[in-house]
């Protein structure tokens, strides 16, 4: 099988009749069979290959939804009805979902074929995937790295070919960040426009599902058939779903503004030259008439601090549910209520997920509540008001989508230095807006690196057209 | 000691929190069907489950229910508020998290009238009523060796009804609970069933002596199933207080639990072991909006209130106190004479046949008034023809009204017609009865006409045989003076 890089090419060769669904679905069966970088925690063989003969007689008699060809893998944090879901933790072991996410109802309806289940960081938490109960994921660049998190299988599992695209979660830059280590395009819609209804809560007001894939087209496509008001989740929007891939020429020629944030770039943990090739792009946008400006953002320094208090705080609760009484993993040495909770959760969660769900207790227990959750509340509230003003003045912001390029496994240690990893992704979640990062950097180490594109809220058609002419360009 | 003697010296202080199940047709954040008694869990989707990735969505029916209850209660209606979470583990709730109002109840203030000790209305003022959704049931009784668990109930829409500690006796919380019970049956929102478990009430309680200007410690009572219980549960409690204050001994702020069984309590949880619920607004669920457009339109919609009927039988009406209070108890019984007074204006023959003829059948046959077969404006035409003087009241009770529960679709007065118990208002009818009676017993007659008054009941009782009772005794004497006059 041919490694494809875009939808459009498949659905090409299937349009010529070069290849069936079947036969796709087979290749990427043989493809993920023979990696090596633990990407898929399992393949759904049985339910992608009838869905693909299933879809060949859509495609014969003209009746196939609009992504009928497309292979996708989704994290394992999604739910998929009769298949197993573990959020790669060993407290889910053999939990199988008894409905599907209505992200999976809607990538099926359009005639999708779920090939399996991503590794990831356990729960979402964390940043190298090195958090999964299931082992590390390999960068598929380079094995020695990190391929980041904690969608890290998502985007090592389309970089290597073993699905066309994938469905990530991000909660402060879990589908860009390791987009940006494995040189794709990440995708963090805004909040709200994508339903969470399926999706294994870890910080329910920071979360959303997004598309991993090789080109913006592609996260357009799978943007517009995930979308939209969802009657499973409150906090989805009713504003209209745009038809974005259809939308990708729509700001050719246009001059826009486009503010970067000065502290970003004058941080202690940016990369010299990850920081000096970013500059290079904007300057290449103003060579095209845009206007760039520097806005400065002082906040920058409270980002991560006030995304670690709130989403914590938000996952000590979200993971209570996981006590070893109804479902996944039971301690054998539980023979009481408590000895269940206290033994199915210590030996069912991995250490990250129980030093966050300790955090997150903490700031949120008596006498510490004001100092730590309130005031939290109020710093995020400072940010998205102090990002909205930005957007009065700008159409978007650009900044880098990491500090550094993949680093080495095992190569940070310490967890607060992991945490500032998320310096540049984070605010976007803080403020509830839409960014993607984009594979435009090249790093001398070999490695690739991503440029972070963020818009206001709702503005996605505007921020993946926008995308679309920055990777032309390059 | 004994209860007496300690009221003597002590005043209680008492505030009661109410739990009142909402009888939504679903659940407060699911679609499943809120109903008792169904089979173990049958009414459960995977949000009901806690399944991961499962979310809340808000029933809009559990905000009109509270909004009902608040403006009943004369409370303020919060016009912004969100939902927050209240943490803790047990195995009967799935998420690991109860969702709740904490900081921004649906309503605050506001207060219940009930009968104070001294026989006079009192106002109990409420500190606030929330809205948030039950556990669901875990069995310790079923099985030998496991507790089994139930989550038919997980998720099923509450209000919390708090008073201010204003209760000054078991006797007014028992009269509290009373009217609370009465008051949600009244609006609809809850049946109000302590025994099935549909309204749960926990007790705070303490003890101040007369003279003291501050609050004795108090503790929390939990477990009780009736009203009773309750009653039961703060006269134990009080006494209790006062010994340990006599014995100098200190007492401790705990959870304590009724035991029905002895009448008495049990500590439960110190103050040390108490939770710390870690409550933070829920991200699941969005801010809701009440604005007064919805209230207005839930005011125009509310059913009549028990208090409201109450006054109006008394003040409107001229009915006596406790006629008012029997009839407003029930609120069928009240929605019955309601409709009773729309087809009679004789307000106190209406609540005699409510209190009388059709409580006793009632009562006799174990019914409930929604399944009494009569229907109001029957019982009110009957009560017309009593007033026009076409039968007697006792035809109507003893002849009319069981002719009426077997063929309820009857009219009263073809049935009383068809069986000759019009009163006879026909003179000349009449007479020619008095007449041929007179003729058909010459010899009493005779004595009667010569002036022995005493056969007046002898004739009386002939002619009223001969009419089967429905002559008109007034008519019917001055007419015997007539035609023996004229014999």
């Amino acid at each position: 099988m041919k490694n494809y890089t875009s939808f459009k090419s498949i659905k090409e060769d299937i349009a010529k009749g070069e290849i069936s669904c079947e036969a796709l679905t087979h290749g990427y069966i043989q493809n993920i069979k023979n990696s090596k970088t633990n990407s898929f925690l399992e393949i759904f063989e049985t339910t992608a290959l009838e869905q693909a003969k299933l879809i060949d007689v859509k495609i014969t008699n003209k009746t196939a939804g609009k992504l009928a060809g497309m292979v996708i893998g989704i994290k394992d944090n999604i739910c998929y009805k009769g298949h197993k879901v573990s959020g790669a933790s060993k407290i889910l072991e053999g939990f199988e979902s008894i409905y599907s996410a209505t992200v999976v109802e809607k990538l099926l309806a359009e005639d999708a074929i779920i090939i399996g289940r991503l590794n990831c960081d356990e729960f979402a938490m964390g940043g190298s995937n090195e958090n999964s109960a299931y082992g590390n994921v390999l960068n598929p660049l380079d094995n020695t790295k990190v391929p980041g998190g904690s969608s890290g299988g998502s985007a090592a599992a389309v970089k290597e070919g073993l699905c066309i695209a994938a469905l990530g979660s991000d909660t402060g830059g879990s589908i860009r960040q390791p987009a940006s280590f494995c040189g794709l395009v990440g995708y963090k819609p805004t909040y709200g426009r994508v339903s969470r209804y399926g999706l294994l809560a870890y910080a329910s007001s920071f979360d959303q599902i997004g598309p991993l894939t090789h080109n913006v087209e592609d996260a357009a496509l799978i943007t517009e058939v995930i979308a939209g008001i969802d009657a499973y989740d409150s906090t989805s929007s009713s504003e209209e779903v745009e038809n974005y891939s259809q939308k990708l020429d729509n700001l050719q020629g246009e001059k826009l503004k486009i503010a970067y944030l000065t502290d970003c770039f004058s941080s202690d943990g940016l990369d010299t030259e990850i920081k000096t090739k970013t500059l290079a792009v904007i300057e290449g946008l103003k060579e095209k008439g845009h206007t760039v400006e520097g806005v400065d953002f002082p906040l920058l320094d409270y980002v991560v601090p006030n995304y670690y208090i709130l989403t914590t705080a938000e996952a000590s609760s979200n993971l209570s549910r996981y006590d070893g009484a109804r479902y996944g993993y039971r301690s054998p040495k539980a023979v009481d209520l408590e000895s269940t909770y206290k033994f199915s959760r210590t030996e069912g969660f991995g250490i990250e997920v129980k030093r966050r769900i300790m955090i997150g207790t903490f700031v949120l227990s008596a006498g510490y509540y004001d100092a730590y959750y309130t005031k939290g509340l109020k710093v995020r509230n400072i940010i998205k008001t102090k990002t909205e003003e930005i957007f009065k003045n700008y159409d978007f912001i650009i900044l880098p989508t990491t500090p550094t390029t993949a680093f080495d496994i095992d190569g940070i240690k310490d967890p607060i230095a992991m945490y500032l990893q998320d310096i540049f992704t984070v605010h976007a979640n803080l403020a509830g807006i839409p960014a993607i990062s984009l594979p435009l950097g090249h790093h001398s180490n070999g490695m690739p690196f991503g440029v972070q594109i963020m818009a206001k809220s709702f503005d996605d058609a505007q921020l993946l057209a926008f995308s679309n002419e920055m990777l032309k360009r390059d | 000691m004994n209860l007496k003697e300690v009221l003597e010296k002590y005043t209680p202080v008492i505030g009661l929190e109410i739990h009142a199940q909402l009888n939504t047709k679903s659940k407060a954040y699911s679609t499943d069907v809120n109903e008792f008694g169904s089979v173990p869990n049958t009414n459960v989707s995977p949000t009901s489950l806690g399944h991961p990735g499962t979310l809340p969505v808000f029933n809009s029916a559990t905000l009109e229910y509270a909004v009902r209850l608040g403006l009943a209660c004369k409370s303020n209606i919060t016009k912004e508020m969100h939902f927050d979470r209240k943490n803790y583990f047990y195995a009967d709730m799935p998420k690991g998290y109860q969702i709740t109002q904490d900081k921004t109840p649906i309503c605050t203030g506001g207060e219940i009238l009930i009968k104070g000790d001294n026989g006079k209305e009192r106002s109990i003022e409420l500190t606030r009523i929330h809205m948030e959704e039950d556990s669901g049931k875990s069995i310790h009784d079923m099985d030998p060796f496991d507790t089994l668990i139930d989550l038919n109930r997980a998720g099923v829409p509450l209000v919390e009804i708090v008073t201010e500690p204003v209760l000054k006796s078991a006797k007014e919380a028992y009269n509290y609970l009373t009217e609370v019970r009465k008051l949600v049956r009244y609006l609809g929102i809850c049946d109000g069933n302590m025994e099935e478990g549909s309204m749960r009430c926990d007790v705070n309680i303490s003890i101040m002596s007369k003279d003291a200007t501050e609050f004795g410690q108090r503790v929390e009572i939990k477990n009780m199933n009736s009203m009773r219980n309750v009653a039961k549960a703060i006269e134990f409690e009080i006494v209790r207080h006062a010994e340990l204050i006599a014995k100098g001994e200190k007492i401790e702020q705990e959870t304590r639990n009724f035991d029905a069984s002895t009448n008495s309590t049990i500590g439960m949880r110190k103050k040390e072991d108490a939770h710390d619920y870690r409550y933070f607004p829920e991200p699941d669920l969005t801010k809701l909006v009440v604005t007064n457009e919805y209230i207005e339109q839930i005011k125009n919609s509310m059913p009549p209130l028990p208090n409201d009927l109450f006054k109006k039988y008394v003040n409107k009406f001229n009915l006596s106190e406790y006629d008012a209070y029997n009839l407003t108890d029930d609120k069928g019984i009240a929605l019955y004479f309601e409709e009773l007074i729309t087809n009679t204006k004789n307000y106190k023959s209406a609540a005699n046949w409510m209190m009388g003829s059709i409580k006793s059948y009632l009562n006799q046959n174990a019914l409930t008034i929604e399944s009494f077969p009569i229907k109001a404006s029957t019982i009110a035409s009957l009560i017309t023809i009593i007033d026009d003087g076409a039968i007697n009241n006792s035809v109507a009770t003893q002849k009319i009204f069981p002719v009426l529960i077997e063929n309820p679709n009857l009219a009263p007065l073809e049935i009383a017609k068809e069986n000759n118990w019009i009163i006879q208002n026909d003179s000349n009818e009449l007479e020619a009865v008095i007449t041929a009676i007179f003729k058909a017993n010459p010899e009493e007659t005779e004595r009667f006409k010569n002036g022995d008054k005493k056969l007046t009941g002898f004739f009386m009782g002939k002619i009223m045989k001969e009419t089967k009772g429905a002559a008109n005794p007034k008519t019917t004497a001055q007419l015997i003076n007539k035609v023996i006059n004229n014999i």
